[in-house]
């Protein structure tokens, strides 16, 4: 273990050829791939060769290059340097066309995106089907296709109906058509990024039992993942990247947790002591809220955050998050149920939650959180250009405007060429910190942070998380809707878990674990409730 | 009451209400080939007014029907090369580039026409598409008569209909090209050409809104007017949200439309001396802003629609 | 293939100068067709030029034209600012004309300081009121506004074809479709005596003064910029988008209308439907000639009008179709919208290999 910590330092831990099985030839070779965007260096000279029958875990921080490395091999991207070959089912390695999935599908390699490649107006053998035939043929009989892809099924016990619509599936159905996509084509490399990030860690383990047997058949496995746990326990071997560079490639079972959260990380994290502060009146309540329809609905709801403490929303995605969200937000009116602010019931809207001392940290930031195309000064004061503060009979002060985004980029440490710059040029991690200035600077009774980390690198996010804490210890209540079960043990003092639009009643942090987290995420309610 | 049902069962009604839908369904599947595609085409007013010149003036200059309707076709298709390029790898605003095309079409024809003939008092005339006589289907009761007095180019229209519902649901063709419209990624990693399809049905669809035009000159007239488009392209862009994207709805838009157009014309005989007749003549167009506003609400608008594609951008 | 790369910093210059190579470009393409007409180039451009700005006459002409397109050109400009597509300048341009006669053609008798103004306001309103349906048709109902706006063009302008045959025909008009005229007292002086450039241009320019200190300088400004970028996260900060919307619709359906009736009680001093030879499409192509700026939209709008008079009088001279500046003004949009790419992107043609 020590010589293979003092590797680190010396460049790529294991290597290439170190832990091959060496009898066998490889089917995909990528060979010094540099990829830029700009002044980013993504990809740096990076080299990595993968096996018939294994299980690769490409692992990282968000914004290591791990996607950015699977989209070149997928012809998304066109590498500025290095090659990528991939052996033909004879097993002879060629040079494969950059820049063409056309190309990539041909050679054999199937790809499943983080956000699905779905047509959601078709069904599922439609979208399979999507480019395996000849656009011009006149009859498209799906008969022996069909009979193809139940044998397929089959063997591979990934079955899902067919003939539904896309937009009707659930989000592991329509993994398992991402995957049939590839199977379909014969594929021999097939590459998932972060699949695990919809699913309930029970999907999760039934994902990677499916990717181990198709392994067993032959198939070579690439996933991407920056979850330690399924990187141990589903892999056969684990390659790093960090900071567009691979810093290790290794045997999984040569491996231990702290290891790779040190070769990942760069440096050792001490996990951040949770402190505890007195919990204050509730200041969001939440009663009988019920909305929606479908997977995005609420069930008569009913939540109370306290100040002084962080409640911790546990959930996959799409199970009632959004609408939750967009009610305490005020942009969205429940069906029925009401919510009081510190004790005050009102008809949400965003300018009355407000003014009610209610500030909210958007999940899409790019979308809800910032105006691209504007200014960060402007950004920073878009939530209160009416206040006196900024106008005066509807005249900007430009002065105030400008002495405000001074302050807070200074406070913050927002890093742009200065008030006047565009906003959209920015980092996600200085988007964030815009909308952190611009709300945890009004001293709010009540924070809603909806999943305020994703998508973040690891000094930004324990940036938010000190934001976090800090409004916390000033009294505010705070409510974090995340996904990350890492986070929410970090950060909770009680956690609840949403599940089809239901929220379980919170409990102590201290006295869950994950598995039961996890299981309620199922929808199972835990049984040891004591 | 009585008046108006006498109006409803007379087969010349519905000839005529044929004849007004007939442009309109050449438009609307064109516009819908586009939309379902992932582009909006506000070209198709300018299209169809360069489809309308285009094949008029091939058959003035000698050519035949068929040809003028295929050198309109091959009009309206350069035009839509045009929008396409602009608004697929170039991703440009679709609405500003539509208004573009249509501002350029129009002009263009205009151009085009005055400079060929600089000194017509009165239009030129070609001879028109005649009705089509197929033996012993106009001896149908009413569908014959009504169909009866109609020209090749609306059974073309018709015949459309149905090739362009069979391909987009039936054919891999169509399935490709609703899934460029619905997320252009699912497209292209299978492999497919998110340009190339894009392209593609915008250039088909122009070269239909043309003929849409051509009719008018070629079928419904026999000459080419100044303003003689007047709309009906905005009209077919109002068609398309009202059919929710459906060929086999198109058509019964745009009949429901030649319907209420002949009935006005018909009412407009009756009580004319009593209404100005330009409240007639408004009524298609508030009939189509109604048609919108009453279907807008649950519009299934392609979900690609008017957001442009860029490969491998960040 | 043809690849785009976004620009980090976009250079003043590059911002200014892409739309007036555009305009050079379009002017220059005005050969191929002049060539077609069988006219010389050479004699064709020195002749535009000249009936342009050769004269004082040319130079007042130009102005004149140049009005109703700056006003059009507003409308356009601060409505697409908001992504509101208000394609309907040229029905409202109508209404604003519609309205100045009736209340300018003797059914107020007032003297000219109150008359003038009287019939200025009755013109923007008209304009508003028309814009204040599609906008709400949008906003409430989800129609979009493009096909609304252009239909109610047509709607519009037979509106004022009723009115022009029916109860506003001049009595003395011996049957013509035209209204009474205008009261002389509610006529725009003139600016130059005998000179048809008229008191209607420095309407204009206060209005894009006025447009501009709007979108700059006032928190009304923000919000409508900041809905135009992003209407998602505008909502989300408690930006009232819909009244936004409603805000931006009628001030464009405003400027619409003053354009009409410049052209009612500026020049012709009544109303005819031919009042407008497309200055609701052409306003379009000035606002995006200007980027959206209301300063350049004078600018754009002094060029627009020039290309209009210019190829007025070559074509007088020449015979080549006047069709010939609808299709130079076409050309310029579609120029403009291809050198804004230039701006906001590094456009790489060629190989989608490596940079090698």
């Amino acid at each position: 273990m020590a010589s293979r910590a003092k590797q680190v330092a010396n460049g790529i831990i294991g290597g290439p050829m170190s832990d091959a099985p060496a009898e066998q030839a490889a089917v995909l070779k990528l060979a010094g791939i540099t990829k830029r965007f700009g002044a980013l260096l993504a990809n740096h000279a990076i080299n990595l060769d993968l096996y018939p029958g294994e299980i690769v875990a490409l692992l990282g921080e968000n914004g290591a290059g791990k996607t950015t490395l699977m989209n070149i091999l997928f012809g998304h991207y066109v590498a500025d340097e290095g090659t990528v070959q991939i052996a033909t089912p004879g097993g002879e390695l060629r040079p494969l066309a950059q820049g063409s999935p056309q190309a990539a599908l041909k050679a054999g390699i199937g790809m499943v995106h983080q956000h699905f490649t779905l047509a959601e107006n078709l069904t599922g053998i439609d979208n399979i089907l999507l480019g395996t035939r000849s656009l011009f043929s006149p009859f498209a009989s799906k008969r022996s296709a069909r009979a193809r892809l139940e044998k397929i099924m089959r063997d591979s016990g990934l079955t899902v109906d067919l003939d539904t619509r896309v937009s009707r599936l659930s989000v592991g159905e329509q993994q398992r058509i991402e995957i049939l996509k590839a199977l379909y084509r014969d594929a021999r490399v097939l590459v998932l990024d972060e699949p695990t990030a919809v699913l309930t860690p029970q999907e999760s383990e039934n994902l990677f039992q499916t990717l181990r047997s198709l392994a067993d058949e032959g198939l070579s496995i690439v996933f991407i993942s920056h979850k330690m746990a399924e990187v141990l326990s589903a892999s056969d071997r684990v390659a790093v990247l960090r900071h567009g560079e691979l810093v290790a490639d290794l045997p999984t079972k040569a491996c231990d947790r702290n290891m790779l959260a040190d070769i990942m990380v760069g440096r050792h994290l001490e996990p951040e002591a949770r402190m505890e502060v007195d919990k204050g009146p509730p200041l969001l309540k939440l009663s009988g809220i019920s909305t929606g329809h479908g997977r995005d609905a609420l069930h008569n709801v009913s939540l109370e955050v306290h100040g002084g403490e962080i409640l911790g929303l546990a959930g996959v995605s799409g199970n009632g998050q959004g609408a939750l969200a967009r009610i305490i937000s005020g942009l969205e009116l429940p069906r029925s149920g009401s919510m009081e602010i510190d004790g005050r019931r009102l008809k949400p809207a965003p300018r009355t939650v407000m003014r009610e001392g209610l500030v909210r940290i958007p999940e899409d930031r790019h979308r809800d959180g910032i105006v691209g195309e504007m200014t960060v000064a402007e950004n920073l004061v878009i939530e209160d250009v009416r206040s006196k503060a900024f106008q005066s009979f509807g005249f900007l002060d430009f002065s105030a405007i400008e002495e405000r985004a001074e302050e807070a980029i200074e406070a913050y440490d927002i890093r742009c060429p200065g008030g006047g710059a565009v906003a959209r040029l920015l980092s996600g991690g200085n988007i964030q910190k815009i909308i952190l200035a611009r709300t945890l600077d009004k001293e709010p009774k009540v924070v809603l942070a909806a999943q305020p980390t994703r998508g973040l690198d690891i000094g930004a996010t324990e940036d938010v998380h000190r934001r976090l804490f800090e409004a916390r210890a000033r009294g505010a209540a705070i409510l974090l809707i995340s996904e990350d079960l890492d986070e929410l043990f970090q950060m909770s003092g009680r956690i609840a878990v949403i599940h089809r639009g239901k929220v379980s009643p919170p409990r102590e942090a201290a006295g869950l674990n994950r598995s039961q987290v996890g299981l309620m995420m199922a929808g199972q309610e835990s049984e040891d409730a004591t | 009451m009585i008046e108006i049902l006498d109006i409803l069962v007379n087969p010349n009604f519905w000839a005529a209400a044929i004849r007004i839908a007939t442009p309109l369904i050449f438009g609307v599947l064109g516009a819908l080939i586009c939309e379902r595609s992932g582009v909006l085409n506000l070209g198709i007013e300018g299209i169809f007014t360069a489809g309308a010149m285009a094949g008029w003036m091939a058959v003035w200059l000698g050519a035949d029907l068929w040809t003028g309707v295929a050198v309109a076709a091959a009009v309206g298709g350069v035009f839509g090369l045009l929008h396409a390029i602009l608004t697929v790898p170039f991703g440009l605003s679709q609405h500003v580039s539509g208004i573009g095309v249509t501002l350029f079409a129009t002009s263009l024809s205009y151009f085009a026409y005055r400079t060929a003939l600089p000194d017509v008092s009165s239009p030129p005339r070609i001879t028109p598409f005649q009705p089509l006589d197929i033996e012993g289907f106009s001896d149908l009761p009413f569908i014959g008569a009504a169909l009866f007095q109609q020209t090749p180019l609306t059974f073309l229209a018709l015949f459309l209909v149905l090739a362009v519902a069979f391909i987009l649901n039936r054919t891999p063709l169509g399935f490709a090209i609703r899934a460029v419209g619905d997320n252009p990624a699912a497209v292209e990693a299978q492999g497919l050409s998110v340009f190339g399809l894009r392209v593609g049905a915008v250039i088909v669809g122009s070269a239909l809104m043309a003929i849409g035009g051509a009719f008018l000159t070629m079928s419904a007239f026999d000459a080419f007017f100044f303003g003689m488009v007047n709309g009906r392209g905005w009209i077919c862009i109002a068609l398309v949200v009202f059919a929710s994207w459906r060929p086999g709805k198109a058509l019964l838009g745009a009949l429901l439309f030649g319907a209420f157009d002949a009935f006005q014309v018909r009412l407009q005989t009756e009580v004319g001396a009593f209404v100005p007749g330009q409240v007639f003549l408004m009524l298609p167009y508030l009939l189509s802003i109604f048609a919108l506003v009453a279907a807008a609400r649950k519009a299934d608008y392609p979900r690609a629609l008017l957001k442009p594609y860029f490969k491998g951008q960040r | 293939m043809i690849r785009f790369e976004p620009r980090e910093y976009v250079s003043t210059r590059r911002v200014i100068g892409a739309p007036v190579f555009a305009a050079l470009i379009a002017l220059a393409l005005a050969a191929i067709p002049i060539w077609s007409a069988g006219a010389d180039i050479a004699t064709a451009y020195v002749l535009m030029v000249n009936g342009a700005i050769g004269s004082v006459f040319a130079i007042s002409e130009l102005l004149a034209r140049a009005t109703p397109l700056i006003l059009t050109g507003l409308a356009a400009a601060v409505a697409f600012r908001a992504k509101l597509w208000n394609i309907g300048g040229e029905g409202q341009l109508y209404a604003g004309a519609l309205a100045a006669v009736a209340v300018g053609s003797g059914s107020l008798a007032l003297p000219s300081y109150a008359l003038i103004p009287a019939v200025l306001v009755a013109g923007a309103l008209a304009g508003a009121a028309v814009m204040l349906v599609p906008t709400l048709l949008k906003v409430k109902l989800g129609a979009d506004e493009v096909v609304t706006t252009l239909l109610l063009n047509f709607v519009i302008l037979l509106i004022v074809q009723m009115m022009l045959e029916g109860p506003m025909q001049d009595p003395m008009g011996m049957g013509w479709p035209q209204s009474e005229p205008v009261l002389e007292e509610a006529m725009l002086p003139q600016l130059i005596a005998r000179m048809r450039v008229h008191a209607g241009l420095i309407v204009a320019l206060l209005a894009a003064v006025f447009a501009a200190i709007l979108m700059r300088r006032t928190v009304w400004g923000f919000e409508i910029r900041a809905v135009g970028a992003n209407p998602s996260a505008a909502r989300h900060a408690g930006i009232p988008v819909t009244a936004t919307f409603v805000r931006v619709g009628l001030l464009s359906g405003a400027f619409a209308g003053l354009a009409g009736v410049g052209e009612v009680a500026g020049l012709k001093g009544y109303l005819t439907a031919d009042l407008s030879p497309g200055f609701g499409y052409a306003g379009i192509v000035v606002a995006m000639l200007a980027g959206l700026s209301p300063l350049g939209v004078v600018i754009a709008a002094i060029f627009v009008a020039g290309v209009f008079v210019g190829a007025d009088s070559m074509s007088r001279a020449l015979g080549v179709s006047s069709y010939l500046a609808d299709l130079v003004v076409a050309m310029s949009l579609l120029c403009v919208l291809i050198s804004g790419l230039f701006v906001r992107y590094h456009v790489r043609i060629g190989g989608s290999r490596a940079t090698d």
